[in-house]
């Protein structure tokens, strides 16, 4: 019986600067692959479906349990993780593509930067370093907890960066993950101690008023993330503190 | 734009989309349904209208002013999107596309009304009265040329007015933003209603 195999149509790119093409292979089938492991077949096999020679295909993964979000590409049009994509539920062939908002490195790696920049630009992170020990931080009611839980998912994978049609090389807008972000650490009790930051940096150009409510982060966020309840919270909070800023207000930290 | 004035500038955006333009709409057109009671009490309408105190102070702080700055970012905002209903072809995604499309279409029917109408009007070049409108609305062409400009300016209105509650922080829960979808629908129906219903009454006296 001859062996079942499965296509993968693959945009390749050989470095930031050379322009794309794309390569066909033919892998061997095991049963339930997911995207990753068919890749790794070229690796160990680096012939493409012709039979030529090639250079192995190149991508990023690293907890193969869709948490660390390195892996995201666009699998047969849908951005989502290569990890926790099963061969056995798509149909063949089977399209790869690197995500479109973000530099290409190599193939389907790229530089997932502006997320990292974008949470260092709003500060997302509990500044609590300090000469001495402060003692417990004040405690969270429990149903807050709950849903800032949600919020912490976020793995920075770039779904929602990749589907929002105002994140493109024409806007400087941050993006879904990031405002959510900031609806995290401004929920934690020590967070809060330096809201008026967070809401500050979302105010800044290229900020939250980039948004334009096409929601379909929250429709692709592998997280399931209220994104677009955060979004409208943030909205509340930065008008609030835009208010607060040129009235005065003694609550404005 | 200068230095991190965009969060200032697009809240304001929002802001006069609906306080004073959305108000000056609704204001606009259920004064034209006047025509729908005869070519008299238009008339009567129209020119209490025209002569309120201070009107061309009002119309540069009520209308032109708000609408030019309006349509100026407006238009910026259109071209920073890529759109990409075609991939993700979700409901809220749609309303984003059309949105845009409106607001250019809406753009361009204004300079035309505005040009025909109050232009011509304070150029000399027309009367303020029903017959102004029952002319232009005469050829088939033009009707459908208002028809569907009214139409994508209240469809603009309704669907900024739920973008508005979204941007000003007011509904927040999904479950508010879609009671606030089914509301802002009515709100569309409503004021085609009312502008439409003008229309065919200058066009064919029905
Ligand atoms: S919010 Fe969701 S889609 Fe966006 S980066 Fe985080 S996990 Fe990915
Ligand atoms: S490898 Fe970490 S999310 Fe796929």
């Amino acid at each position: 019986m001859a062996e079942k195999t499965i296509t993968l149509v693959i945009t390749r790119q050989d470095s930031p600067d050379t322009s794309p093409y794309e390569e066909t292979f033919e892998v061997r089938y095991r049963e339930n692959m997911n995207i990753i492991s068919a890749l790794m077949e070229t690796q160990r096999n680096p012939y493409n479906a012709k039979g030529e020679k090639t250079t192995p295909v190149n991508w990023e993964s690293n907890c193969l349990e869709e948490v660390c979000g390195a892996c995201s590409m666009i699998i047969n049009g849908t951005p989502r993780q290569a990890c926790s994509t099963l061969v056995d539920k798509l149909e063949q062939p089977i399209r790869l593509e690197p995500m479109a908002t973000f530099p290409v490195m190599r193939d389907l790696a790229v530089d997932r930067s502006r997320m990292f920049d974008s949470l260092k630009k709003v500060k997302a992170w509990i500044p609590i370093d300090g000469t001495h020990d402060l003692g417990p931080g004040p405690r969270m009611p429990e149903k807050k907890r709950q849903w800032a839980y949600e919020l912490s998912k976020c793995m920075t994978c770039g779904v929602c960066l990749e589907a929002c049609p105002n994140v493109n090389d024409n806007s400087d807008f941050i993006g879904p993950a990031a405002l959510s972000q900031v609806r995290l650490f401004n929920a934690h009790p020590t967070g809060e101690m330096n809201a008026g930051e967070r809401l500050e940096a979302l105010m800044e150009d290229g900020g939250i008023s980039g948004c334009g409510n096409s929601q379909n982060c929250v429709q692709v966020c592998p997280k399931g993330i209220p994104l677009t309840t955060s979004i409208a919270a943030m909205n509340r909070d930065t008008n609030l503190q835009s208010f607060k800023n040129f009235f005065g207000s003694d609550h404005a930290y | 734009m200068t230095e991190n004035r965009e969060f200032f500038y697009r809240r304001l955006h929002s802001l006069l989309g609906v306080v004073p333009i959305g108000i000056f709409l609704i204001q606009h057109l259920v004064v034209n349904h006047f025509a729908v009671y005869g070519e008299e009490s238009f008339n009567k309408a129209a020119g209490f209208m025209h002569d309120l105190p201070f009107r061309i102070l009002l119309e540069t702080f009520i209308i032109f002013l708000p609408i030019l700055f309006h349509a100026i970012l407006g238009v910026y905002i259109v071209f920073v999107a890529r759109n990409n209903t075609r991939r993700y072809g979700f409901f809220r995604n749609w309303m984003f596309y059309i949105q845009r499309i409106t607001g250019i279409i809406t753009l361009i029917f204004i300079v035309w009304h505005v040009w025909e109408t109050r232009v011509a009007i304070g150029l000399g070049n027309a009367e303020l009265d029903y017959s102004l409108m029952e002319g232009i609305l005469s050829s088939t062409f033009m009707f459908w040329f208002y028809i569907v400009g009214v139409v994508s300016t209240t469809f603009h209105f309704a669907n900024g007015l739920w973008s508005f509650l979204v941007s000003w922080g007011i509904t927040v829960t999904p479950k508010s933003q879609k009671i606030a979808t089914y509301a802002t629908l009515f709100v569309f129906i409503a004021v085609t209603y009312i502008g439409v219903r003008s229309l065919i009454k200058f066009a064919y006296g029905i």
